[in-house]
């Protein structure tokens, strides 16, 4: 009963620790159940039976920053929500990573007004940024899949060498 | 002593300021002695609907006092408007209320077209009314899968969002955008409907009734979605009226006000519709009353697409205001006049007042419009529906558990884009 048995012919595969990690993360980076404006419907779309995005491993939104891996910024961030925001960045635990969903989100959108931080880079780092107003269902899922090859390219030096951020 | 303290270590930028004394006449005098539990909710959570949070005061489990928060996603819209030209403003108000642009849009041009004494042809009025009845039903389906899921119901929400994504596609085919179109333009709509539209509306029509009646089965006599709305959240007909309740959520209550019916407009006078209406003002009749709206949105739509003509008009032809079709720019030169001032400059209305309102899915959305003279507003004023809702929710929730309030903010359907602007 030892190793061979258990896998046949199956054979054995190499890889490196950091390619299985990044495997993991990426599949199944778990988003925080976060709205803000308009775009959390297109979230919500994105979520639900026509484009299904458990498909990438994120049916399972948490509720909870410190079961979140991924923040979608989705809207409009006003003044008023901004420390809010930086609040739950800051609960989430290493590694983490923002999309920043959205023109509004991005740079201030059609709002350049007292009212609109002009980019959620203002007040978090960001990953990847999405255009559109809202972007479609497929626009936010492609900002996934870009945030997944950046996470492929990442090795887990980068995070251990940063301070505790969480 | 009252139990406000923040964590020691807490980042200095978290460290919370105030003073409980601010908070008095908010809560009552028990949450001063320790009595009564402060407990904050929002504006991060699911199922507030966005970002309003909202103070509550618990004895228990019970709500003492629930005093809302809203402000989180004040954008500047109203101000935003005033520095745009009359048609460009439109766009501005797609974003209020993001689950149905399309009112907003209807409230504005309503106002621009009475500011500036501007007659819209009756094809362009059946279809702005497709349109808003299309965007109803949009708009309930969001509002019944997140009010299903905030109940424990998770399976509606995705095949509630199966029929909206037809809806979507089909005013992405007018518009070329899925939710915020900007369809609606002062004097009709932007462009013309596209030779697969009607075909794609008789399919829906098609297959839509069986979906409301999948719902109605999923829910209707479901003990538990029962079990938690009836005697839920329980309104008065006076009081909802006094607090300024419109919609469905009036209705629920057995007032029968209806914009579409009591101050018609785009040509609603038209058509033959029911307005729903319940009974006892709770979370399970303005909950039917929504899915009963589903129905009467679909005799709408039926009674519209019968009479709609494959080619016609579909904006104003004045040509002060509305831009010339572009077929005429190389013909003729009063026409790229007319183009390049209205989208350079726009057109100008006069110093005067106006008020707008339609019925949206929420409720009345009014349009305060004051013109300078000049192409742009002085003053842009929107009343709108979910900022009314937001404020009962106190008397709404007074006495109930803190599930309940769940079940109350979904059934008020409010949308804080809306509220706050």
């Amino acid at each position: 009963m030892g190793v061979s048995s258990k896998l046949g012919n199956l054979g054995v595969v190499t890889t490196t620790l950091d390619q299985a990690i990044n495997w993991a993360r990426t599949g199944a980076m778990w988003p925080l159940l976060f709205g803000l404006a308009c775009c959390a419907i297109e979230y919500m779309s994105t979520q639900a039976s026509s484009y299904d995005m458990s498909r990438f491993g994120m049916e399972l939104n948490r509720a909870t920053p410190r079961q979140a891996d991924l923040l979608i910024v989705s809207g409009r961030v006003t003044r008023k929500m901004a420390p809010v925001v930086r609040q739950l960045y800051d609960q989430m635990a290493a590694p983490k990573w923002v999309i920043s969903m959205g023109d509004c989100a991005s740079c201030g959108g059609i709002y350049n007004n007292y009212a609109i931080v002009q980019g959620v880079d203002e007040i978090v780092p960001v990953d990847v940024y999405i255009a559109g107003c809202p972007p479609r269902p497929e626009q936010l899922m492609h900002g996934v899949l870009t945030l997944h090859q950046k996470v492929h390219g990442e090795t887990i030096l980068d995070w251990a060498a940063e301070a505790p951020r969480a | 002593m009252a139990v406000v303290e923040t964590p020691t270590g807490a980042p200095e930028a978290y460290r919370w300021e105030g003073n409980i004394e601010e908070l008095r006449g908010l809560v009552s005098e028990r949450a001063f002695t320790g009595e009564t539990m402060l407990l904050n909710m929002g504006p991060h959570h699911p199922s507030t609907h966005g970002v309003l949070r909202v103070l509550l005061e618990l004895d228990g489990e019970q709500i003492v006092n629930a005093v809302p928060d809203v402000g989180f996603l004040h954008t500047g819209i109203e101000k935003t408007i005033e520095s745009k030209t009359y048609e460009k403003g439109v766009t501005a108000t797609d974003r209020m209320d993001y689950l149905s642009p399309l009112s907003n849009n209807m409230a504005f041009c309503l106002a621009v077209e009475k500011l500036v004494d501007l007659d819209v042809p009756p094809r362009a009025q059946l279809i702005r009314v497709i349109c808003l009845e299309l965007q109803r039903i949009a708009s309930h389906m969001v509002w019944l899968g997140t009010h299903a899921i905030d109940l424990g119901a998770m399976s509606v929400l995705l095949y509630a969002f199966r029929e909206r994504e037809k809806v979507l596609d089909m005013l992405e085919m007018l518009s070329g955008q899925r939710m915020m179109g900007s369809y609606f333009r002062p004097g009709g709509v932007w462009r013309d409907i596209t030779s697969d539209f009607k075909p794609t509306l008789v399919k829906f029509l098609g297959e839509f009734p069986r979906a409301v009646q999948d719902y109605q089965r999923l829910l209707e006599k479901n003990p538990i979605w029962v079990d938690r709305t009836q005697g839920v959240g329980v309104i008065e007909p006076e009081r909802a009226l006094a607090w300024g309740m419109t919609g469905p959520a009036l209705r629920g209550s057995g007032v029968n006000w209806d914009l579409r019916k009591s101050m018609p407009y785009s040509g609603y006078e038209q058509f033959t519709f029911n307005v729903p209406l319940g009974e006892h003002g709770d979370v399970y009749d303005r909950f039917m009353c929504r899915i009963l709206e589903l129905w009467e949105s679909m005799k709408i739509l039926h009674q519209a697409l019968e009479r709609l003509e494959d080619r016609g008009p579909f904006r104003s032809d004045n040509r002060k205001f509305v831009p010339p079709p572009r077929s005429e720019l190389g013909q003729s030169m009063e026409a790229v006049i007319h183009h390049f001032k209205l989208w350079t400059a726009g057109f100008d209305a006069p110093d005067e007042e106006v008020f707008a309102a339609v019925e949206s899915p929420r409720g009345e959305i009014g349009c305060y419009l004051h013109g300078t003279g000049g192409n742009m507003p002085r003053r842009v004023h929107f009343k709108t529906p979910s900022f009314m809702h937001i404020s009962s929710l106190p008397l709404l929730t007074q006495g109930h558990f803190i599930a309940d309030l769940v079940a109350i903010i979904g059934s008020v359907d409010i949308v804080l884009g809306d509220c706050d602007r």
